[in-house]
């Protein structure tokens, strides 16, 4: 992934929502789906773009928990340590996730290959303990199972 | 324009459509508390302590004044014992975060809050938004926003805007009823810009 965006693709968003100022949510939305951050040159093209002032934009970007500032890993990981998950041994799963990748909650890898974070239930805690990669959720976890999970990813 | 009788604490109002009971009160000269209200600014609603009470056929509620409109044969009370409670409480609330404002507290002594009644948390930034509101909607210049949220948002200046446009406008300044704006942009300049006069002598 590159460190940037370039600003064809910025321009292509931003057209794909008619420019409109009141899609600003959307086009963030979208490059950081795709980016997995919202560097602040982006942030200037989409305020040119969309004619909307950064104070906003930085306003938006900075209350929603969806966007990141910083850099985020290709590979999103979500950890559950929500009440159910917790008594059915989140903390070891936690364990070895940093143990793997080297990163606490709330970080990034310096290849930019994992985020981890944790999250307070993903609302399927029969399936506890839970850990979320990229949206994809695998459920009873034990530490063993962990690792295996997480070399797929390597 | 059409126009619009109402009753404010005991007096005959008469006010045009569009108007808020705020605009309608101060017409005749009553008085009612304001943060976040400046004429020149859209009506915004932030900090509740305009709170009045009003009464629609019968039913008494309280609403905002510096953005609820006037109607015809409202009945408002600006003063009643639950309305100086709520005031109290938004100030005693005001305080615990920027507990050396001036303006809060003349409003407090007006109240009778107390500036101890809950534990400080000094953030200084009472998120009047006044500052926000008027460098984007007077001056158009969108120097100074919010970011984050909750307990967390505070105000911050775009760096390179607050470079080129703030020397000379400073008009946010006075209008802030606690120090944290001017705090804000001492910090700013401090750390992303050299003072005007260095850039004169360099030139
Ligand atoms: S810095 Fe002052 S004017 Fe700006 S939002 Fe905070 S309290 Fe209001
Ligand atoms: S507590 Fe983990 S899914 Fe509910
Ligand atoms: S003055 Fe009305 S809500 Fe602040």
């Amino acid at each position: 992934m590159s460190a940037v965006m370039d600003n064809e693709r910025i321009d292509q968003i931003v057209a794909k929502h008619d420019g409109e100022p009141s899609s600003l949510i959307q086009v963030l939305l979208e490059i950081q789906s795709e980016h997995h951050w919202l560097p602040m040159d982006v942030l200037k093209r989409v305020s040119q773009k969309l004619q909307v002032p950064m104070t906003r934009i930085q306003h938006i970007a900075t209350f929603y928990k969806a966007f990141s500032l910083v850099p985020k890993g290709s590979h999103e990981i979500h950890i559950c340590v929500g009440t159910a998950c917790h008594v059915r041994g989140a903390q070891r799963v936690l364990d070895m996730v940093e143990d793997m990748t080297g990163i606490k909650p709330g970080e990034t890898d310096l290849d930019l290959k994992f985020s981890l974070e944790t999250v307070n239930c993903l609302g399927c805690c029969a399936l506890g303990p839970v850990m979320e990669i990229d949206g994809k959720t695998h459920g009873k976890m034990t530490p063993a199972e962990t690792a295996d999970v997480l070399k797929n990813y390597n | 324009m059409s126009e619009i009788l109402l009753e404010i604490d005991g007096k005959e109002v008469k006010a045009t459509a569009g108007m808020t009971i705020l605009e309608a009160a101060q017409s005749v000269g009553i008085s009612i508390p304001t943060l976040c209200h400046h004429e020149k600014l859209e009506p915004f609603g932030g900090c509740r302590l305009c709170t009045v009470e009003v009464e629609v056929r019968g039913r008494t509620r309280l609403v905002v004044s510096c953005v609820y409109p006037v109607e015809d044969g409202l009945v408002v009370r600006t003063r009643t014992e639950k309305v100086e409670r709520i005031r109290k409480t938004i100030l005693e609330l005001l305080l615990a975060h920027a507990p050396d404002s001036f303006v809060l507290q003349d409003l407090a002594r007006e109240y009778g809050a107390d500036r101890d009644r809950y534990e400080k948390e000094a953030s200084f930034c009472i998120h009047c938004g006044l500052c926000v509101r008027y460098c984007a909607e007077v001056k158009k210049k969108h120097a100074v926003g919010f970011i984050d949220r909750g307990s967390k948002k505070e105000i911050c200046f775009i760096p390179e805007i607050a470079a080129e446009e703030c020397w000379d406008c400073k008009e946010c300044f006075p209008l802030c009823p606690t120090e944290a704006l001017q705090a804000a942009f001492v910090l700013t300049l401090a750390l992303t810009s050299p003072p005007p006069v260095a850039d004169k002598t360099g030139s």
